[in-house]
């Protein structure tokens, strides 16, 4: 069977809705309008609007009512139209959120999901394109999400939904309409991805490949081209961003050698490094037959026109580029 | 005195409303149960913060220290017209409403003073005391980040439909943030049952409300939703006002209160408060508004209680949160372990979490959940 990454979050919210009544979904033209991206179509006409909740323009202000019904025991999925407005309320993702458990004594539970897509979509510039991954992965209290298939988006979203922490969920525009195949076990109402496990999407002898969210879709097409050069990677889907599946990687990279890691987020602080901190800071160092090599979005605002466009975001070529370097065959 | 024993009081101060036709009584019926109630209570809060100012000038409290002297009637009027069942959220400015909302003195102070026994096990500090169960949503550091908080927890008893409300307390400083108007705005359209309550003390941090509001009359700023100005000295005017408040929030929608109010204290510990307002001010507002003083002067005009008995229950109170601070220096610090605890709900005892130095790491080397 097939599935786009669309109506696999569509599902997912659902089921859970059916499931537990204390679920409810909040933010901008999520109801009526049935969601700017259609992720939340029909939710409206099946649970109503107390459970639908559509918000005027007003990030600080939903987010921090979608956190204290939170506080309050219910269990909000509070939608950004995308990533880009969660910095209006990044304050209460982190401060109101991430640090409540533990600054409470574990008096006050915070079961909320942050979700909407992230990341650069195409030709809709600069205030509008940037991945968010590293920012929430850098603090502690959230867990933080990028799936890349449908099998991802279904799975990591209930497991997001029943978990009783923050979770950022980070959705990307280009992806929703892609279909995968999905197996009949991902059909069932129960069926979760642990969060905090990476998948290892192709394996592979020579290299890995680490990314996450659409730079998994890139690093396949690289491993396709690769494998024609004589080279096998091994393509690993971080899945979790936050936490890090360090086990996964660590043990792909004493098998292959060598690592690169891609990302569309900007290189400064990004998930690259931490992945390469990773590896230098466990057995796997000693491993390494070359540096681990990053490929990550251009360090610059995203360029409208599609020229540039395409030379700020990794491309296959540039996968190519990395994997020929650490095999020293450039 | 009537048979009942409640006795039937005048109220000093008339209220001020905004887009409202009716308002709160200027009577109040009193036992002298409840009298005796409150003045116990908002003297016993007025020790606990003197009590804390001296631990932080001997320097065992550290960093933030924001005292709420001065503001006593506000917690006590309103925990005397509102119940448990009723959800409160507030600033920096918390330690009242910990003690008010069932901790002790101890608990209070432990928390202060980074110790066991404190609601948050000495990991929260001054800003940070919450009592989840019972509906106390704590000390917020970021200025005006409870309000909307405080709209979510409003949403949560409405999706009940357990017919309770939220207050929302703010500053006059924090009335500015925006996002208060944000979340006001989505409050009214959903028709939440949402108080906020602006505890006007005139100063934000060291700058006076005219140099902060271009509309100082914090009550009428909700624009659409209707508020109400009631004098924040006098525990029986909040405390009839604060009914009020609650039968409009359930049954209507948010509403506006201002409690006119002032604080002894600076701003923080930091703060001397001398700088931005004189010394006369202060001890003005001392001799004539003093809200411990106006419960007590209403415990002894009533003559439900007599001097004797009132000097008695200050004599309780010095010992007991004398024993407080006693208890809270003895009290150990947080076990070593404590600095791992918590971060997530249901986090394996192997969660790994990196610490200064990967050697000091808490954890299993790779270990997620």
């Amino acid at each position: 069977t097939q599935m786009t990454v669309r109506d696999a979050l569509n599902g997912a919210m659902r089921e859970e809705m059916q499931r537990d009544e204390n679920i409810f979904v909040m933010g901008e033209e999520v109801a009526q309008y049935q969601g700017a991206y259609k992720i939340t179509k029909g939710l409206l006409e099946e649970f109503g609007s107390k459970r639908v909740v559509d918000t005027p323009i007003t990030e600080a202000g939903f987010t921090g009512i979608c956190t204290g019904a939170a506080y309050a025991g219910l269990r909000p999925i509070c939608e950004f139209m995308t990533f880009n407005f969660s910095m209006q309320a990044i304050d209460h993702v982190i401060n109101s959120a991430a640090k409540m458990y533990y600054m409470s004594g574990a008096q006050i539970k915070v079961p909320i999901v942050f979700r909407g897509p992230n990341g650069a979509a195409a030709g809709v510039g600069a205030q509008h394109s940037q991945c968010f991954a590293a920012w929430y992965a850098h603090c502690p209290g959230l867990k933080v999400i990028a799936p890349y298939s449908a099998e991802d988006a279904r799975g990591l979203l209930k497991a997001a939904i029943r978990d009783d922490n923050p979770v950022v969920f980070l959705e990307n525009e280009i992806l929703y309409g892609m279909s995968f195949d999905i197996g009949p076990e991902v059909l069932d109402k129960d069926f979760t991805v642990p969060i905090g496990e990476c998948k290892i999407e192709r394996a592979g002898s020579d290299v890995t490949l680490v990314s996450y969210s659409r730079g998994v879709h890139t690093c396949l097409q690289a491993a396709e081209e690769l494998a024609k050069m004589g080279v096998e990677a091994e393509v690993i889907n971080l899945r979790s961003v936050r936490p890090l599946d360090r086990l996964t990687i660590i043990e792909s990279v004493k098998k292959t050698n060598r690592l690169v890691t891609v990302e569309e987020g900007w290189p400064a602080c990004g998930i690259g490094a931490e992945l390469g901190a990773c590896i230098y800071e466990s057995e796997a160092f000693d491993y390494l037959d070359a540096p681990v090599e990053r490929v990550t979005g251009a360090d610059i605002p995203m360029p409208y026109a599609s020229n540039l466009e395409i030379d700020a975001l990794p491309q296959i070529n540039n996968i190519i580029t990395g994997v020929q370097k650490v095999c020293y065959r450039l | 005195m009537m048979s009942s024993g409640t006795v039937t009081v005048q109220l000093d101060k008339p209220y001020e409303t905004f887009k409202l036709e009716s308002e709160p009584p200027m009577t109040a019926e009193v036992t002298r149960d409840e009298l005796l109630g409150y003045y116990s209570l908002m003297y016993r809060m007025r020790r606990m913060e003197i009590s804390a100012d001296t631990l932080y000038k001997a320097k065992h409290v550290k960093g933030f220290c924001h005292l709420y002297d001065g503001q006593e009637a506000i917690c006590v009027g309103m925990e005397a017209g509102a119940t448990w069942g009723d959800s409160v959220i507030t600033s920096y400015r918390d330690h009242a409403w910990q003690l008010s909302r069932g901790d002790t003195v101890t608990g209070v102070l432990c928390e202060l003073l980074g110790k066991q026994g404190g609601c948050a096990k000495g990991k929260g500090g001054s800003m940070h005391m919450y009592k989840a169960d019972a509906n106390f949503y704590g000390g917020n550091g970021i200025v005006g980040s409870q309000a909307p908080l405080g709209a979510g927890i409003a949403f949560a008893h409405k999706f009940a439909g357990d017919g309770c409300c939220s207050f929302a307390l703010y500053g006059d400083g924090a009335a500015n943030q925006g996002q208060l108007f944000e979340a006001l705005n989505m409050a009214a359209l959903l028709q939440l049952p949402l108080v906020y309550v602006c505890e006007n003390n005139q100063y934000g941090m060291g700058t006076s409300k005219k140099r902060s509001s271009a509309n100082d009359d914090y009550y009428t700023r909700g624009g659409y939703v209707p508020g109400i100005k009631c004098d924040g000295m006098n525990v029986l005017s909040v405390r009839e006002c604060t009914k009020f408040l609650k039968k409009h929030a359930v049954e209507v929608g948010p509403i506006v209160v201002e409690f006119d109010t002032y604080r002894y204290h600076g701003h923080s510990m930091s703060d001397p408060g001398i700088t931005y307002r004189n010394r006369d001010e202060v001890s003005q507002v001392r001799a004539a508004r003093d809200p411990v003083d106006r419960a007590k002067r209403y415990c002894i005009d009533t003559e439900l209680v007599t001097e004797a008995e009132i000097k008695e229950i200050d004599k309780e109170v010095k010992a007991e949160v004398a024993a407080a601070v006693e208890a809270a220096k003895a009290a150990p610090p947080p076990e070593q372990s404590e600095l791992w605890t918590d971060v997530h709900v249901g986090q394996s005892k192997d969660f790994f979490m990196r610490g200064p130095d990967i050697s000091t790491s808490s954890g299993v080397y790779g270990t997620n959940r």
